[in-house]
């Protein structure tokens, strides 16, 4: 189990120090500092072994967040908690940075002893904490409300209290993708996969009992072949293009999703929390909508020169526009001069970053777009050839890559009279890149 | 003027550097970086020529970059660049880029060495420099190529400045430290000795570690720097503080100058020309008056200084080892330093005593200082400099102050750090044996050494215990008492309890009478700590346990059912479980007397130089210890034959007669080359005691059917397994219950195929007569009923035998009867007093009689042993020849080459001399010869033949009558397997008598 855990700014001086075991030791501390942040060597790993002893850390802009442990512990627990604390962080006071961490210190003492307890991860939901650690001060509890928030901790279902209500039943549901893609010079796939997240965001009034159908292949080769249509094409949230179905590699849900019901019968049934949530993360790897294609071609005119053009294409619905479309060609090490020429959009070469960015603010679906540039080389005694790192690219489109279309989302509450029809959905799909590169 | 006030600032490098310093994190500083050798590229790309200022700023920031850990791969050529310029910044700028960042790049080089050719060539004085520092700093094989014998020129040509001399004295220094192959030997060597005559104080501070060097390498080129050294040394240390302005250091005249000078006095011999002998005294003696003075400055500098060159000037004296005066002298001078306030001080006075006690003149000086010594090693609080101290103590550790520095080592062990005590371990074991007196301060020493650090005290240290309480019976009870009494804490170290079990299992009958000790208190204390020792130790102490089965009879019971208990008879570890199987057969079948053969005391080990020191040597490595030791070593050696000598017990001259080798044995008791199956040799299993564990060889094996339980040494195994599979051919084995019983029963029940089973059988039996012929101990007859077993002693013409018979039945012997039957010839020139014999011999029972025999006069028969039983209804008589034969009664002689050919060439009568050729019966290897002839009872005399693979004994056999001087000679012949032998004695019986003995054995 976690042993203990520490934040540090940049410079590796330590803003928060919480020691959950004895076996960790002050000198822990120094250890990450010496080995990981002021390392010689960058280090890339988030896993560090010193001494014995095992640092997870993850990294938010200057702020490193290290969880220490003797243990042989399971590392995906760990990382899980951190960026759940990240969140819980988040959630409290923003963005992390070293100004809010040392203006919130309290706050964040008081979050690390309610969600960890001797080194186990307990409830981590925002919802659920916001209640009992407030920032503002609190007005003297009545009884029944400190019993209440003592029972809904305690009770079965800890990450909804009883009694919402609002006016205007409404709820929210992002499906934000990232796509990851390696592709060989030919245009040949090498990998691609697609990680996703549902978001939702629900404001609905008291218990409601909620019912979130997609286009799980599974589900759909079941449901087409035992010939039970009591949902089957009713689809009233997704569009009804594209696959018919997709198949999910692998999926990991919110605590509220009924796990049983899904083993049994593959539908996700749950309770939702109030406010925000991440309900299910999931990956695929197989027919997988590319949205863009790059096509490099780079010519070495001696030794002191370099041609490169490099196409993009876009492949998806022409009706569709994507967004923050950013080209990054890397330059080698030697140059001492770029000329670029682009038909749309900007480009730059970033000396600092050893690269040519090119952006495009939006585009079209089924387009083209190019850009040359001519580098001028230093002539060098080094032998070592120029490595050619791939062509990067981050776009935002509006579709999910990986054709996950939302079924349905229905919401049942027996008690209050509101029906699945008065709830207001709203369905959002994004697709972003991952690392999405190309090799030239 | 503008390029200057621009070349002093250089403002965008002061820019970059503090940006660097600003960025708040790594990334950050890797953007600016790039950002910044972008630009610089940009700059280089050549479409404008740069000027020598922006150049230089460039280059300097590349440098800076490079040294902030990134890869630099470009600016070479503009560095290049700027060595020609005429400034002298851009010109260092360049140099420094180069010797920081210039690897062996072969067309670079060529520019690179062009312009320090044309620098070294100018006749600009820091231009030459910057050349020769560029060389230096860079110093590789290329530049050493380039320059070898340009830099000596510059060295030693007339017209050259002070301070390029200076650097190139440096210069030339590195380049032959680095390829020393490539500087050239000529004749300015001669001219640099005389640099050391040279105004300049630094161009000689510059030269005389060039010197030094060159003289450790070839010391006769530069022997006359000696005088010269001396010469400059003493004008240095004659003249007024002020003198040498520049080169006082707060009030010390050129103290490194004086330093290096006696550095380059320490590696030659002191002079032999007497007036500079004596230059060089005054030299010493005014340094060292000079500690004496009041020192001129409270500053620390100062005393720093003076003690520097004091401490060198020591080191000197030490180097000479010729003064007594000047040694005493420094011996006292450390002696103050030794409770000197600085640490430092403290400890550099202690290493420089170290290597003083080694020298016989200040030996006893040095040892005056024992009490500050030790109260530093008491009160010190500095780790190194109690190891310092502990070294001292060592070195100046002899016979008078032994006891006490020993007890207060060991006093120190307690509170010692963990880091040196294996050290001090080692330390107190070498002096506590080196220097004893008496062995029983040794005993408790060692003993007391295991109860302070067990933890520390290695096998080499336990093992010499052991070994030197087994050589040397005076020790031996007083070291079974001691261990004894120190088993008995409660908590003891498992050192001790190895120690203890193996002195114990020796020698505990020796304390057995006192009812404190009695066997089965002694047997208890052993087995109370059992279960808390490791495998090895348990291993051990199963075997004293056998060995205790033997020393005392009474509590056989209790041991075996020890060895009976499943946490024995069954350990998951196959060695414990070997040896518990096997010796509680062995205790269940044999008879006493076998027993008491087979588990006989340990033979005296082999004198051999301590295995400690050599641990210690190793753990040293060539450090300052072993140094020590070899010098040491001669003035030690009367210590240590003292040592060895002192008690007069056989070890000194075990180096000319080794004990018998347990594999020697066992190869000469190996059967001729009959079908015949061959009884079990176990007189030879009964030559070797049991081991309970060989302290050098311990190598548990695994259990297989038919290897025997005395493992613990390899060799001789597979013959005895080979003898063991012989014997099984043999179909009277009885059926076998289990393997090691099996194994027993093949050792022990095996027959002599002639021997009586039923009735009288009259004839001689003489089977193992001549097996008996170089060797005392043994089995001399075995039957079905009756194994007797030999075991004897002679001392000149006086000899007495042990016999023992075993009732290997279970019913009793009665009428039980021996006699000794003496033929004419023989009841004359032998006298054979034999004591009665019990008339009752019990089943499984064992009966000794004594047989004292006096050698009248030399005799060729042996007399025969008649012996007679009643053994269920029948009468039993056996005779058997006793192995009485003439070479019992020699006594070695050793002699030299030429005293023994002297006496070879009396004895040349024809009578005298028989000489016999003869077929080898058995495998001719020489040291089971060796031993043979040993064994007969020669001396065997090394190198007094000239061909190394004959052997020459020499012996006098006493009788009462007559004393007959023996000379013999054996020469093998591998080819042909074939042995001449020759001997010569003065009586012509007895060179017929022995030569027939003797050449019955190979």
């Amino acid at each position: 189990m976690i042993g203990g855990l520490f934040i540090y700014n940049h410079k590796g001086e330590v803003l928060i120090s919480r020691v959950y075991r004895d076996d960790i030791g002050r000198n822990a501390v120094d250890a990450f500092r010496v080995n990981v942040i002021h390392a010689r060597q960058q280090v890339r790993s988030p896993v560090t072994n010193i001494a014995r002893t095992s640092f997870f850390h993850v990294k938010r802009s200057n702020i490193w967040l290290a969880a220490v442990t003797k243990q042989n512990v399971n590392a995906a627990m760990v990382f899980e908690f951190l960026y759940k604390m990240c969140d819980v962080m988040t959630a409290y006071f923003g963005k992390i940075s070293e100004e809010n961490i040392k203006n919130n210190f309290v706050l964040i003492y008081e979050l690390l002893d309610e969600i960890l307890d001797f080194g186990y991860p307990q409830n981590s939901e925002t919802g659920a904490l916001k209640t009992f650690i407030t920032q503002q001060g609190i007005k003297s509890q009545t009884k029944e409300e400190q019993s209440q928030i003592t029972s809904q901790v305690t009770g079965q279902i800890g990450w909804r209290r009883e009694g919402i209500k609002y006016r205007r039943n409404e709820l929210f549901l992002d499906v934000l993708e990232s796509v990851n893609l390696l592709m060989s010079p030919q245009g040949q796939v090498l990998s691609a996969h697609v990680s996703g997240r549902v978001v939702m965001k629900s404001y609905l009034s008291g218990m409601p009992e909620c019912k979130f159908g997609m286009n799980d292949k599974i589900v759909i080769d079941k449901q087409g072949k035992g010939g039970t249509t009591d949902d089957a094409g009713k689809s009233e949230l997704g569009g009804s293009s594209g696959k018919q179905s997709i198949a999910i590699d692998d999926c990991t849900f919110h605590q509220c999703v009924r796990l049983s019901k899904f083993d049994s019968e593959r539908s996700i049934s749950f309770i939702p929390p109030d406010g925000e949530y991440e309900l299910m993360r999931y990956r695929t790897t197989k027919d997988i909508i590319l949205p863009f294609r790059v096509i490099p071609l780079v010519r070495e005119v001696g030794r002191t020169k370099l041609e490169v053009k490099v196409v993009i294409k876009s492949n998806f619905k022409p009706s569709l526009l994507a967004q923050k479309i950013e080209v990054r060609i890397p330059t080698p090490l030697n140059t001492s001069g770029v000329q670029v020429i682009c038909m749309k959009g900007k480009a730059k070469y970033k000396a600092s970053e050893n690269a040519i960015v090119w952006k495009i603010k939006r585009m079209a679906g089924m387009k083209e777009s190019q850009i040359s540039a001519e580098i001028e080389l230093l002539p060098t005694n080094d032998k070592k050839k120029w490595a050619r790192p791939p062509i990067s690219m981050n776009f935002e489109v509006p579709f999910a890559p990986s054709g996950l279309k939302v079924r349905y989302l229905k919401v049942f509450e027996p008690k209050l009279n509101y029906s699945d029809h008065d709830v207001i959905k709203w369905v959002r799909y994004i697709g972003r890149s991952g690392i999405y590169e190309t090799r030239c | 003027m503008p390029a200057v006030s621009k070349g002093d600032g250089m403002r965008g490098l002061a820019v970059f550097i503090s940006d660097i310093r600003n960025c708040k994190s790594k990334e950050a500083e890797i953007k600016r970086i790039n950002k910044e050798l972008a630009n610089i590229r940009s700059k280089f790309k050549g479409d404008k020529a740069l000027d020598g200022y922006s150049k230089k700023k460039y280059v300097c920031k590349l440098l800076f970059i490079f040294l902030l850990g990134h890869d630099i791969d470009f600016g070479h050529m503009e560095a290049v660049n700027l060595l020609s310029s005429n400034k002298y910044t851009e010109k260092q700028i360049g140099y420094l880029f180069i010797s920081v960042l210039v690897n062996s790049n072969s067309d670079l080089i060529r520019l690179i060495n062009n312009a320090i050719k044309n620098d070294l060539s100018s006749r600009n004085p820091t231009y030459m420099n910057l050349a020769l520092h560029c060389i230096a700093n860079v110093g590789s094989r290329e530049m050493a190529e380039a320059f070898a014998s340009e830099v000596p020129r510059i060295l030693v040509a007339g017209d050259t400045m002070d301070s390029v001399k200076q650097s190139a004295a440096l210069c030339l220094l590195r380049l032959n430290r680095t390829c020393p192959d490539l500087v050239p030997m000529g004749e300015w060597t001669s001219r640099v000795v005389h640099l050391l005559n040279d105004q300049h104080l630094g161009v000689v501070t510059a030269a005389t570690s060039l010197i030094s060097t060159l003289a450790q390498k070839n010391p006769d080129d530069f022997k006359t720097s000696v005088s010269l050294a001396v010469a400059r040394l003493s004008r240095i240390v004659t003249s007024a503080s002020t003198d040498l302005q520049d080169y006082t250091y707060y009030f010390v005249a050129a103290p490194w100058l004086s330093v290096k000078l006696l550095r380059l006095l320490q590696c030659y011999p002191p002079p032999e020309d007497g007036a500079i002998r004596g230059r060089l005294t005054e030299c010493l003696e005014t340094i060292l008056n000079k500690a004496q003075e009041p020192p001129k400055s409270k500053k620390v500098q100062h005393s720093n200084a003076k003690n520097a060159v004091l401490f060198e000037a020591i080191s000197l004296i030490i180097h000479h080892d010729s003064e007594p005066t000047l040694l005493v002298r420094a011996c006292n001078q450390l002696g103050q330093f030794l409770q000197h306030r600085e640490t430092n001080l403290r400890y550099l006075a202690l290493e420089s005593m170290c290597t003083l006690a080694s020298s016989e003149f200040s030996h006893e000086a040095v040892k005056t200082h024992i009490e500050t010594v030790i109260n530093s090693l008491k009160t010190e609080r500095d780790v190194s400099v109690r190891q310092r101290a502990v070294d001292l103590l060592y070195a100046m550790c002899d016979r008078s102050n032994a006891k006490q520095i020993v007890t207060e080592m060991l006093s120190y062990l307690e509170t010692a750090d963990y880091s040196i005590r294996e050290e001090i371990v080692l330390k107190v074991a070498i002096l506590a044996e080196k220097y004893a007196v008496d062995y029983t301060w040794y005993v408790d020493t060692i003993l007391n050494l295991i109860r302070i650090a067990g933890d520390y005290v290695s096998e080499e240290v336990w093992y010499r215990v052991i070994q030197i309480v087994i050589n040397r019976d005076d020790v031996q009870g007083y070291a079974a008492k001691t261990v004894f009494e120190a088993l008995q804490a409660p908590a003891c170290h498992e050192n001790l309890v190895k120690v203890g079990g193996y002195i114990l299992g020796e020698f505990g009958n020796l304390i057995a009478g006192d009812p404190r000790s009695s066997p089965l208190v002694q047997f208890h204390l052993l087995h109370s700590k059992f279960h808390l020792c490791s495998v090895p130790t348990r291993a051990l102490l199963l075997s004293a346990y056998v060995k205790f089965i033997n020393l005392f009879p009474e509590v056989k019971g209790t041991i075996q059912e020890v060895l009976r208990s499943d946490s024995q008879l069954r350990n998951a570890d196959v060695e414990l479980q070997q040896r518990a199987v096997e010796y509680l057969r062995l205790s269940c079948i044999a008879t006493t007397d076998i027993l008491a053969t087979v588990l006989e005391e340990m033979p005296p080990f082999p004198e051999r130089e301590s295995s400690i020191l050599a641990k210690l040597k190793k753990k040293k490595g060539s450090g300052t210890v072993s140094d020590i030791e070899d010098s040491r070593k001669e003035r030690n050696v009367n210590a240590n034959a003292n040592v060895n000598g002192s008690s007069d017990h056989t070890i000194t001259n075990t180096s000319a007669k080794p004990p018998p080798s347990f594999a020697c044995d066992l190869l000469a008791t190996a059967p001729p080359p009959t079908n015949r199956p061959r009884p079990i040799p176990s007189s030879s299993m009964l030559h070797t005691p049991l081991t309970p564990l060989s302290p050098k060889a311990y190598t548990p094996q695994p259990v297989t059917p038919t290897v025997p339980f005395y493992q613990v040494t390899s060799s001789p195994s597979s013959d005895l397994l080979g003898l063991g599979n012989s014997s099984a051919v043999n179909s009277a084995s009885p059926p076998t219950s289990s393997h090691a019983a099996s194994l027993l029963v093949d050792v022990f029940s095996e027959s002599l195929p002639v021997a009586a089973l039923g009735s009288a059988s009259a004839h001689v039996i003489e089977e193992n007569f001549s097996r008996f012929v170089c060797k005392n101990n043994g089995v001399l007859f075995e039957s079905q009923l009756l194994q007797i077993g030999l075991k004897s002693e002679f001392r000149q013409n006086l000899g007495r035998m042990y016999i023992f018979y075993g009732n290997k039945t279970s019913t009793q012997f009665l009428n039980f009867s021996s006699s000794v039957v003496c033929p004419e010839p023989l009841s004359s020139q032998l006298n054979i007093h034999m004591k009665a014999a019990d008339p009752v011999l019990d089943g499984g029972a064992q009966l000794q009689q004594i047989l004292n025999i006096e050698c009248i006069s030399d005799f060729v028969e042996a007399p025969v042993l008649n012996i007679q039983f009643r053994y269920g209804g029948s009468t039993q008589n056996i005779s058997v020849r006793l192995p009485v034969t003439l070479n019992k009664f020699f006594q070695p002689t050793e002699m030299t080459s030429q005293d023994f050919f002297q006496r070879w060439k009396q004895l040349s009568a024809p009578q005298q001399e028989v000489q016999k050729i003869f077929k080898a019966k058995h495998s001719m290897d020489t040291e089971i010869t060796k031993a043979k002839i040993i064994g007969f009872g020669t001396a065997l005399l090394d190198g007094v033949d000239p061909n190394p693979s004959n052997f020459v004994g020499a012996g006098v056999i006493h009788t009462k009558t007559i004393q007959v001087g023996c000379l013999l000679r054996l020469e093998p012949n591998t080819q042909a397997q074939m042995y001449r032998l020759t001997l010569r004695t003065s009586r012509e019986s007895v060179t017929q008598r022995l030569s027939n003995l003797l050449s019955d054995q190979f």
